[in-house]
């Protein structure tokens, strides 16, 4: 991306691929965070409960 | 590009996933089980109904000591290292140069909208405390955590007349809406305790946050 002379085309392309690449990121973070602070099965919520209080996550 | 972001997100998560499981470890999970015996008349904490006419043990065991750390500490890996992913997604997106002081920034907004603006309307809790429904609580912070990330983006990155009005709107809508709550106030523990533990864990987030923003940046930028 630094080469000044990379097409206009090419240039988008990679601009696609980053926008992908941070979708698919920030889909499985949400679904990380998901599964942690609210996910409600007793052993899920039992296993991150200290952690859910300390993080203000609301739970129970 | 997706290696780059996975690298990063997981070197910095996991580092203040540690570091957070140490600072809550002396700080908010001394008051988590002080609470609990005045939830439960002592003993363990359980959800699943109170009954305060069995016998309960005095101190819990050492290997339940054990046993509650490591999945708390497990918690808080997985916490970090899903916040981490939004943070670096969210320097991708940007598509500005981020190194670790840029991330300390990232961090800090990051701060304002999972901690600061939740807890504005639902105040970290103690075990013991009053609280509206579960489901309709959660939505309400989910609400007030993406209403004030789009805000602060808006604010940030927005170019434009609009940027101001629509910014500041997005930011004050969940509060203006309202966080649910119960018909009474109520807390088994001590309003001290409560007090104690609602600044606690405050600011061991602040950490958090600025340290997961900062480690973010740095590795996002080495990994380049």
């Amino acid at each position: 991306m630094t080469n000044t002379t990379a097409s206009s085309s090419s240039r988008s392309l990679s601009r696609t691929e980053t926008l992908a690449a941070a979708l698919v990121a920030m889909l499985l973070g949400s679904f990380l965070v998901y599964g942690a602070g609210f996910a409600n099965a007793q052993a899920l919520h039992d296993a991150a409960h200290d952690a859910r209080h300390a993080f203000s996550f609301p739970c129970h | 590009m997706l290696r780059r972001i996975l690298s990063a997100a997981l070197a910095a998560g996991l580092l203040a996933g540690v570091l957070v499981s140490v600072l809550q470890a002396v700080t908010t999970t001394p008051l988590i089980l002080q609470a609990e015996v005045f939830e439960t008349g002592g003993g363990v904490h359980d959800h699943t109904g109170h009954d305060h006419s069995a016998p309960l043990p005095a101190e819990p065991e050492a290997e339940d000591v054990v046993t509650r750390t490591a999945l708390t500490a497990t918690a808080n890996l997985i916490t970090g290292v899903g916040f981490a992913l939004l943070v670096v997604g969210a320097f991708a997106l940007s598509g500005r140069p981020v190194e670790g002081r840029e991330g300390l920034l990232w961090g800090l907004g990051g701060f304002a909208a999972f901690t600061l603006s939740p807890a504005l309307g639902l105040p970290p809790e103690l075990p013991g405390t009053i609280a509206a429904d579960l489901a309709s609580r959660q939505a309400w912070w989910a609400f007030a955590a993406l209403g004030a990330a789009g805000g602060l983006g808006v604010l940030a990155f927005g170019k434009g007349w609009w940027r101001l009005p629509v910014g500041l709107a997005l930011l004050v809508l969940p509060h203006a809406v309202g966080a649910p709550h119960p018909d009474a106030f109520g807390a088994s523990a001590p309003a001290e305790l409560v007090g104690q533990f609602v600044a606690k864990s405050i600011v061991v987030s602040a950490v958090f946050w600025a340290v997961l923003g900062w480690l973010a940046g740095g590795f996002f930028k080495r990994f380049a």
